[in-house]
């Protein structure tokens, strides 16, 4: 019968009984045969065995038939860390990865951060990834020197066997039993592969959970099906703010499916519960068909009444003006202005709010129990989220518990890109769930997800240069426009001393003004560094023309000499790391190659995330405006890669949603209500206008760092620098769709 | 609410739903078929694509009422046999998954489009495939994965075996083939 896969698959999933042989063998997708069994010694069954698996360590656990089940803490949102944390364990342990299973580990303090965001996991996780590989690796051997009577250090461990010098080995499933029983090493004495006898790092492996996203099967939160289950959703204000005045609940009670309607007040925290209505049936599309028919009466006296086209007003009569906040001045910045024989250039620069568009849209799914004969209510909780430790601590607060009488569930992420932090959707679950006594599933619309979000804010740079006789940059003056919300800059909204150049520059100047918001804005793929490359990297290349001096070699005189900014500190921006990559782009792409008229090359760099990474694109742009992509070759240097495959695809996939992001999308809001809603006023990028990419890595001796964001800001002003070179208009307003352009 | 009997992945199901209800939400809330995805309910993003009598449709806009007696396919249903269908072995074989929720939509998608054109060109799948956004932007080994299957789903017919495809994949295979 057609479904027997499907359902037998899915069994072991519910039980997380099933190996990774055993769950291969189900699918017919087989990863080599066992072939150890010839090879054992005589007595290795007398060396016990263990029904079910058993501990290591936190994350690690070995079964007798010799399935090896790694944790992954940090929930996957499409980064790759349930493949590539685990490939480090199974390194450092001698592991062979098809004997692997890796399985989503619970939410507690013993697993270490499990917050994803930051291209952090790979940095700050890699160590402690390798202590609980080799930590295991140790105990393995242990268990072989104490059988066989010999000492430790004569063992060593590859493709899942203990090998002694003699050519004498067993299975890791044949020691699990004894392993087990070793005492836990001292850390300290804990040493590591060189990189130079890596079987797994450094290799391409296909992520663990994608025969299960191929078939369909249950693991993204809105799957979540608990028994008893109801289904919500959540009507709030659409100027952000408002309160519930009224609303016709007795004409959507009435409603098919529909089970219940109420007027929720709220604590009145964006985070957390902003008044409104709550709507409960017996299936989705009955909560969501009743949220078309709900007419309520607002009251907007504390909303939001933000105006983007107020905003640019605002922002464009600051333009010739210096910013209040002095963020760095030196040398003599005026003075080289003021110089006859310099020339100048100044450029404004506007970028818009966007939004998250996660594909799967925010939901959560609660269960909220009375506690019965004095005992406290209890709250179990299945989410997507990026912050799982923030979740029980949020809700034991809202509703006055503690911390034990929340049970937090971390399923896969339908896409995070920083939406997934905040815990409002989770707040909403538990309080319908605690209104009808039962499990309530909610899922947001598409069109709360885009007029709820957390957006990645707008803002605006005007910038002035001086460019001496010999062609150098002598002066740069950058006034940032952002925004700040309660007395607080925003996410994305901040200005460092350190951005790209001002460091790199003697005479520099960098101010700031800040205008006031209510719209919610939080972490948006590369925070700050996703606009903060477009305005730089663009007017570094009107410099260059300015000088008319080649882009490429006047951006790698702006780097300056080969150094640390911050010596000592290897999340620092490093001129030789910057040097190198944009050299290896350029040539790669074959910077300085004749092209055809309307076709043009544009370089940019830019440093992020402690991720080196230059792009180049090659564009051509016709009559009308229409752009083709036809290649972007990527150079980038985040020292050893983990996992091939899915550095490729953070790579290939930030450039394409670098590119959706810079053609068409913006939001806007006017009376504090976001103008978009859906994807026919929030366009995206199809799979027809798809580039090719052309990634190059630098593996430097450097600690590995992360790749989910740093890709994603150098193309913008890489595609806006070509669209000048193939057309002469410069680009200084995002998106692209504002200046005419289409893709 | 109205019953209705519905061809699901080649079996008769019977359901109760309003008239209104999308098949998406039939499939999700009343089957328990969770690979289809909610990301739009417009008909604008292609997660919720099914077969319906061969030909990709967007559940999420598609009422039950209109379903009729139309053979329904969903991901869960793709698979004949034992093994995979070759677009997911190629879809594991090149990795495309970033986040996976679009993943099962852009399945579907693409094997509407195998069915009726064996060997489709970058043309053929673009068109085929421009109704199915993936915001992790996956493109790139989409077109990669659907040029791997066409190859199997030739060269398999009337020869034993299948191919095999295990999580591990060797380096040098797994680079791009576009």
């Amino acid at each position: 019968m057609k479904t027997n896969l499907f359902d037998e698959v899915k069994l072991g999933l519910q039980q997380q009984s099933i190996s990774r042989r055993g769950f291969l063998k189900l699918s017919g997708i087989t990863g080599g045969g066992f072939v150890l069994a010839a090879t054992l010694p005589s007595f290795a069954d007398e060396l016990g065995t263990l029904v079910g698996s058993a501990e290591l360590n936190t994350f690690v656990q070995l079964s007798s038939d010799g399935t090896i089940t790694i944790y992954s803490a940090r929930p996957d949102m499409g980064q790759g860390v349930k493949t590539s944390l685990p490939m480090i364990v199974a390194e450092e342990m001698g592991a062979k990865w098809d004997d692997v299973f890796v399985l989503q580990s619970e939410v507690g303090e013993e697993y270490g951060g499990q917050w994803v965001g930051g291209s952090n996991s790979i940095a700050a996780s890699f160590n402690m990834m390798r202590q609980m590989g080799a930590s295991a690796r140790e105990m393995l051997i242990g268990a072989a020197a104490e059988t066989l009577e010999l000492p430790r250090e004569e063992f060593s461990t590859n493709n899942s066997e203990v090998i002694h010098e003699s050519g004498r080995r067993f299975t890791f499933g044949q020691l699990a039993s004894l392993a087990i029983k070793q005492p836990l090493p001292d850390e300290d004495s804990l040493t590591f592969k060189d990189a130079e006898d890596y079987t797994i790092i450094g290799t391409s492996v296909s992520g663990v959970d994608n025969l299960v996203i191929t078939t369909g099967l249950a693991m993204f939160g809105i799957d979540t099906e608990v028994p008893d289950m109801l289904y919500g959703a959540y009507h709030k204000c659409p100027a952000i703010g408002g309160s519930v005045v009224s609303a016709n609940l007795a004409e959507i009670k009435a409603l098919p499916g529909v089970k219940d309607a109420f007027v929720i007040e709220g604590n009145g925290r964006v985070d957390q519960l902003m008044p409104g209505i709550g709507i409960i049936g017996d299936s989705t599309w009955a909560v969501f068909n009743a949220k078309q028919k709900l007419k309520v009466n607002w009251d907007e006296s504390n909303a939001s009444k933000d105006s983007w086209r107020d905003l640019v007003k605002t922002a464009s009569g600051l333009k010739d003006k210096r910013g209040r906040n002095m963020v760095v001045n030196k040398g003599s910045v005026d003075a080289q202005f003021d110089k006859k024989s310099n020339k100048v250039v100044e450029g404004f620069y506007t970028y818009p709010f966007v939004a998250h568009f996660c594909m799967e849209p925010m939901n959560c799914t609660a269960s909220y129990v009375a506690g019965k004969a004095g005992e406290k209510d209890s709250i179990e909780i299945w989410v997507p989220t990026q912050n799982p430790a923030s979740v029980g601590p949020t809700v034991a607060g809202l509703y006055g518990l503690e911390n034990d009488r929340i049970e937090v569930h971390v399923t896969r992420l339908g896409g995070g890109f920083g939406r997934r932090f905040s815990n409002e959707f989770v707040c909403e679950s538990v309080e319908l769930s605690k209104r009808v006594k039962r499990p309530v599933k909610l899922t947001w619309t598409r069109e709360d997800d885009i007029r709820h979000d957390y957006y990645r804010v707008g803002g605006f740079q005007a910038l002035k240069g001086a460019i001496n006789k010999k062609g150098k940059l002598v002066a740069w003056d950058q006034h940032f426009i952002g925004m700040r919300k309660d007395g607080r800059a925003v996410s994305g909204s901040r200005f460092s001393r350190n951005e790209f150049p001002l460091p790199n520059l003697i005479n520099a100047r960098g101010t700031s003004t800040m205008l006031d918001i209510a719209t919610p804005c939080g972490p948006w793929r590369a925070p700050g560094a996703n606009t903060h490359a477009f305005v730089v990297q663009s007017f570094i290349h009107e410099l260059a023309h300015l000088a008319g001096r080649d882009h490429l070699e006047f951006l790698l005189e702006v780097m300056g000499k080969r150094q640390w900014l911050n010596p000592g500190n290897i999340r620092s921006l490093n001129t030789g790391r910057a040097i190198d990559v944009t050299t290896l782009a350029a040539k790669q792409a074959g910077w300085g190659k004749k092209l055809p008229a309307g076709r043009g090359l544009g370089l940019a760099f830019h440093f992020s995330h402690a991720a080196h990474i230059a792009e180049v694109a090659e564009v051509s742009v016709d009559k009308n405006k229409k752009l083709t992509v036809h290649r972007v070759t990527v150079a980038v240097d985040v020292g050893p890669i983990i996992n091939r495959s899915g550095a490729l695809s953070q790579v290939k996939g930030s450039i394409i949603d670098g590119l959706s992001t810079m053609v068409g999308q913006e939001i806007t809001m006017e009376a504090g209500r976001i103008e978009q809603s859906n994807l026919h006023d929030y366009p995206v990028l199809r799979i027809p206008a798809a580039p090719e990419v052309d990634v190059h890595f630098i593996e430097s001796d450097n600690p590995p760092t992360g790749l989910g964001e740093p890709g994603l800001p150098p193309l913008a002003p890489a595609v806006g620098n070509a669209i000048f070179a193939a057309t002469g208009h410069r680009v200084r307003t995002m998106p692209l769709s504002k200046e005419g352009y289409s893709v | 609410m109205s019953k209705y009997t519905l061809s699901i992945n080649g079996e008769s199901r019977e359901v109760e739903a309003e008239p209104d209800m999308p098949l998406l939400w039939v499939l999700r809330d009343r089957l328990g078929l969770v690979g289809a995805k909610y990301g739009c309910g417009k008909g604008l993003c292609g997660a919720c694509t099914v077969h319906l009598d061969g030909n990709p449709v967007r559940s999420c806009t598609l009422r039950v009422a209109d379903v009729g007696d139309a053979a329904v396919i969903s991901i869960e249903g793709l698979a004949t046999g034992n093994g995979l269908h070759p677009l997911q072995e190629a879809w594991i074989e090149h990795d495309v998954a970033q986040c996976g929720y679009c993943q099962t939509g852009q399945i579907m998608s693409a094997a509407a489009l195998l069915a009726n054109n064996p060997t489709p060109n970058d043309d053929d799948i673009d068109a085929a495939m421009a109704g199915n956004y993936c915001r992790c932007g996956t493109y790139i080994r989409i077109r990669a994965a659907i040029h791997s299957a066409a190859k199997n789903t030739q060269s398999s017919v009337g020869q034993p075996g299948r191919s095999v495809v295990s999580h591990w994949v060797p380096a040098q295979t797994m680079e791009e083939r576009s």
